[in-house]
């Protein structure tokens, strides 16, 4: 059983309690063990980058930093959280000179950032180190008559230099997860298409406008769920479905799921285990046809 | 050609995030992979970087292009040049932030990091649900370390400005 720090980040365990649990069980009926460590802050993510850039480096360094005393790698379930991670991880392994500038800041609460381990986000360990036959073969439900719309968001492949996480233009890792499964993955127009999330705050209607896109276009394909890794898109696309209902008058009740939960009841883990009330439009609908 | 107006070129050039600026040749693949322009023309990423070049620093700091870009990097993925947009966009947000034009929202997310060090408070009722879901108790972040840090990065102006405007 391979062990990881779990970075679990700020919205996760504070809004999506449906992903947290999710990810928690499936995760160790794979073998993967997740340690809890003392300390993680913030990730320091776009929000914060758009503040003050050497800051989010430097809290995001600090973070590594505690997996790196703890020597075990850096386990991600939120995408945002994986980004900012996996980046400053890069960066700083790439360029002394920051790694130098990062390093005088942390030196003031006696922390030095090493480069001795690696960032990953479950979706790649399922998909590398578990693998997709192991993930088949634990499946005791098989979701065959489910048309699941997956959507990677943007911070899990972008920028892909950096992250290396799947192709950029192509990816296949969540479309062959999803499969596993028993579900049928299917294609929709503008699939790889950012659900506007991050303009939350700033301009909701543009946001809402995005997201609305992305239902619509999930919608027309076919769709019974689409399948998110972002806690962000989550709430944008399944808040945003209440929103748009009552802004546009279009009711696309369309169930949002995390992949984890699809995959925990393709393990026959119990759906009222698993905190349904996270969800705002309801996944009923899509729990019947899985029977 | 563009007319590169220096001054502001080299200033957002010497930014943590902004050093690819001058690569810029305007092809506009990125406003044509970008999702927010798509959908309105209150945003334009080649023309936010053009009005850079140009040395129009007011337009820039002060108008509301900046805050628009949604950071999905597509557009970053796809320059052929290699600027690295969005990271520039966080560098054109970090001077504007840094001259006190925050919008309400980001002055939320300085005093949440600085306060908690965490963006998201978890509410008593949530940890209650924790509880019957089987969850962990959360671990805390080390606010002071967290403290500590962002004193020594320009985080710290920021606090300041913001302050300032109090």
């Amino acid at each position: 059983m391979k062990s990881y720090a779990l970075f679990l980040g700020c919205t996760i365990p504070a809004r999506q309690l449906n992903y947290e649990i999710s990810a928690r069980k499936a995760l160790k009926a794979l073998g993967i063990d997740l340690v809890d460590l003392d300390g993680m802050s913030c990730c320091a993510p776009p929000p914060i980058e758009s503040v003050a850039v050497d800051a989010s480096l430097a809290v995001s360094a600090y973070n590594i930093c505690l997996a790196e005393e703890a020597g075990l790698d850096l386990l991600t379930i939120c995408s945002g959280c994986f980004q900012s991670l996996a980046r400053t991880n890069e960066l700083l392994k790439r360029n002394s000179q920051l790694r130098k500038r990062v390093n005088q800041i942390l030196s003031k609460i006696g922390k030095e950032f090493k480069g001795s381990i690696e960032v990953k986000h479950y979706l790649k360990v399922l998909h590398d180190e578990v693998g997709v036959e192991e993930v088949r073969r634990n499946v005791t439900k098989q979701l065959k008559n489910i048309k699941a719309a997956p959507f990677y968001g943007c911070h899990l492949l972008r920028p892909s230099e950096l992250l290396k996480f799947d192709d950029p233009e192509k990816p296949r890792i969540l479309d062959d997860l999803i499969e596993a499964l028993g579900a049928k993955s299917i294609d929709y127009l503008d699939k790889l298409k950012c659900c506007g999330g991050l303009l939350r705050g700033y301009d909701d209607d543009l946001a809402l406008e995005l997201a609305r896109d992305k239902v619509m276009k999930a919608s027309k394909a076919g769709a019974d769920c689409i399948v998110t890794v972002c806690p962000f898109c989550f709430i944008n696309l399944d808040l945003g479905q209440i929103q748009i209902a009552r802004k546009y008058n279009e009711n696309y009740s369309l169930p949002i799921v995390h992949y984890p939960e699809l995959l925990c009841l393709a393990m026959g883990v119990e759906a009222k285990e698993l905190s349904p009330r996270s969800h705002r439009v309801k996944i009923d609908k899509l729990l019947e046809k899985m029977v | 050609m563009i007319r590169v107006s220096a001054d502001f070129a080299k200033e957002v050039k010497k930014r943590l995030g902004g050093e690819t600026i001058t690569n810029c040749y305007q092809c506009g693949t990125c406003t044509s992979s970008c999702p927010v322009a798509r959908v309105t023309n209150r945003f334009n990423p080649r023309k936010l970087i053009v009005q850079s070049l140009r040395g129009k620093r007011d337009d820039v700091l002060t108008g509301e292009m900046i805050w628009l870009c949604c950071s999905c990097f597509n557009c970053q993925e796809r320059c052929p040049q290699r600027v690295e947009i969005a990271d520039l966009i966080y560098a054109l947000r970090n001077i504007a932030i840094s001259e006190g034009n925050v919008p309400n929202i980001y002055s939320e997310f300085v005093s949440a990091l600085y306060s908690e060090g965490k963006l998201v408070k978890v509410a008593g009722f949530t940890e209650k649900q924790r509880e019957n879901f089987g969850l962990p108790p959360l671990k805390k972040p080390d606010v002071e370390a967290i403290r500590a840090i962002l004193a020594e990065t320009s985080f710290g102006e920021v606090l300041k400005v913001l302050e300032g405007k109090e």
